[in-house]
């Protein structure tokens, strides 16, 4: 049959993998964007789709019975499973696919190396024979460590970091293992059994190495295992001399790093703290104050911008900081952005803000910011559990829930606006300085707290630019 | 394809996964670590091209396995980066 050879042409199955590689790289391009991602999303999708076909048509591939079930079963876990999760829990679903694709690596690889040895009479040639034993060992501690990682955020196991004694020198023995039996493998040895075991170590090792991470950056870890997997799969591409798999893998594989650094960095945390460290979530300011190191969160205008722009409400807590830059006007504009975007935006003025009684309403009406949004403390603070951000500019003592909380504080007792009971907060800061009364502020070192550092105006304007281009 | 040929195309493809991340909001940080997780499910392809040729019930039986699995990875994975994605969705 003419069209029946003209589909299986190995050259038309290559040209269909060259526009699966298109959709990949421009999805992941629109990716980086708020307001394109979705459509990313999608096109990569597609473009999967059409990989999938393109190795349908490829006269090597047969057994469709038992490829029908295979993606049956994958259809019918996956789609419910991706369907019924909470946005709450989706760390853990990211990190469950990731462990059933280095599963498919490490499942590939085993029976690929089955082949090869009877195929070949038991001669695989090399180049064949190093990829395959690098997805091995790679897909194997993604999908052992995956699990882990989904385990721990579930909460099957305890979140917080499990430390064997020696942990670091049997994490090296374990490698050493699988590198070892892997190099007597490639040396010419023929045993399924040693290749076992190098499964085996390997899946020891990725429990090893997800155990002793905490929760707060397990998300770090997941990414560094998500590109664990790709380059298994790229080194599973190379196995079976296919180049959508190469592709695939390795924009992940890259990607993946890439993306693993971003995040390590946006929690003040480099990759190697994270796995060598084993005390989650620690990432270190000087904490002014009592001296002491404690964990802050820094952002950037563009995240700021997101999540105002995607807030339904927004209350502004503006300080002594705001009048410094005489950041009001820049404020009340970026409020007008938002308020264009159907973002309600309140002021919560504290009686004390600034340096005299008054001062933030006086500069707030020469930026002409409306009257009736400008909320006395008493009016605004039962108002902060609904809403979805609140940004600090410059302000701190007014804000510090220490005076609600900690009797031994030098401002307990004092009324404060309660910014921390609002579901994000952001606090623009010039440094980690303590405000006027010398007095550590609890609020900065809470979870829901992110910090945008710089001087008010041009933080602000930095925010508005970022609205506006989204 | 020759081994030197694939490693070009590996090469050359890392450096096109490099570039195409640039300066990421934290706020997608998520949704494109899901996004890459569902790609790298293209392993799938890899149990496609080998089931043909396997012999014996064991090596059919591992590679249903892991064709099962890599679907889970890619529509699992697409579907939710979906999922977390419609949360940017225009208010109107």
């Amino acid at each position: 049959m003419v069209t029946a050879s003209f589909l299986q042409d190995p050259d038309f199955i290559r040209v269909l993998y060259i526009v699966a590689f298109g959709c990949f790289i421009f999805g992941l391009r629109l990716l980086n964007h708020p307001r394109t991602a979705r459509r990313g999303n999608l096109i990569a999708a597609v473009g999967m789709a059409i990989a999938v076909v393109a190795t349908l048509l490829d006269d090597v591939v047969g057994d469709y019975l038992l490829i029908a079930v295979g993606i049956a079963i994958g259809t019918a876990v996956g789609i419910p499973a991706a369907r019924s999760v909470k946005m709450t829990a989706m760390p853990q679903m990211v990190a469950l696919f990731n462990g059933v694709g280095g599963g498919a690596v490490a499942l590939i690889s085993f029976v690929e190396y089955r082949e090869a040895l009877e195929h070949t009479g038991g001669n695989p040639e090399i180049e064949q024979l190093i990829p395959i034993l690098f997805a091995a060992i790679v897909g194997s501690i993604s999908f052992w460590g995956s699990n882990i990682a989904f385990g721990k955020l579930q909460e099957v196991i305890p979140g917080r970091p499990i430390q064997l004694p020696g942990q670091q020198l049997l994490n090296i023995g374990l490698l050493v293992v699988a590198v070892g039996c892997a190099t007597a493998i490639a040396a010419g040895t023929e045993s399924q059994l040693l290749f076992l075991l190098i499964l085996i170590a390997a899946a020891v090792l990725g429990n090893m190495f997800v155990l002793p991470i905490g929760g707060a950056d397990m998300p770090v870890v997941i990414s560094l295992l998500n590109a664990f997997t790709g380059l298994s799969a790229a080194a599973a591409g190379l196995a079976l001399d296919n180049v959508a798999l190469i592709v695939g893998g390795m924009l992940v594989g890259a990607s993946g790093s890439i993306l693993t650094n971003l995040m390590a960095e946006a929690m003040n945390r480099s990759i190697a703290n994270i796995v060598v460290g084993g005390f989650g979530g620690v990432a270190v300011a000087a904490g002014a104050g009592d001296g002491e190191a404690k964990p802050v969160r820094s952002t950037d205008a563009s995240d700021v911008a997101i999540q105002l722009a995607y807030a339904s409400k927004v209350v502004v807590a503006p300080g002594y900081g705001m009048a410094v830059a005489q950041a009001q006007h820049t404020v009340r504009e970026l409020a007008d952005e938002l308020e264009k975007r159907g973002v309600r935006v309140d002021y919560a003025i504290h009686p004390v803000a600034g340096r005299m009684p008054g001062h933030m309403n006086v500069l707030l009406a020469e930026a002409d910011v409306p009257y009736d949004h400008l909320k006395e403390m008493d009016e605004i603070n039962p108002e902060f559990p609904q809403t979805d951000v609140a940004l600090v500019i410059g302000a701190n003592d007014v804000t510090n829930p220490a005076a609600r909380e900690q009797s031994d504080s030098p401002i307990y007792g004092m009324p404060i606006l309660d910014v921390d009971k609002a579901g994000q907060v952001i606090v623009l800061k010039r440094s980690m300085n303590t405000g006027f009364a010398g007095i550590d502020n609890p609020l900065f070192y809470n979870e829901n707290t992110a910090l945008l550092f710089g001087d008010a105006k041009e933080s602000v304007a930095a925010v508005l630019t970022e609205v506006k281009e989204l | 394809m020759d081994l030197l040929t694939e490693l070009t195309i590996l090469v050359l493809a890392a450096f096109v996964g490099f570039e195409v991340i640039s300066k990421v909001p934290n706020t997608l940080h998520t949704p494109l670590m899901s996004a890459t997780n569902a790609i790298h499910g293209i392993v799938l392809l890899g149990g496609l091209l080998l089931i043909g040729e396997a012999t014996g019930a064991l090596d059919e039986f591992l590679l249903v396995i892991a064709i099962a699995f890599g679907t889970i990875n890619v529509v699992g994975g697409f579907l939710v980066t979906d999922r977390m994605l419609e949360m940017f969705r225009k208010r109107d």
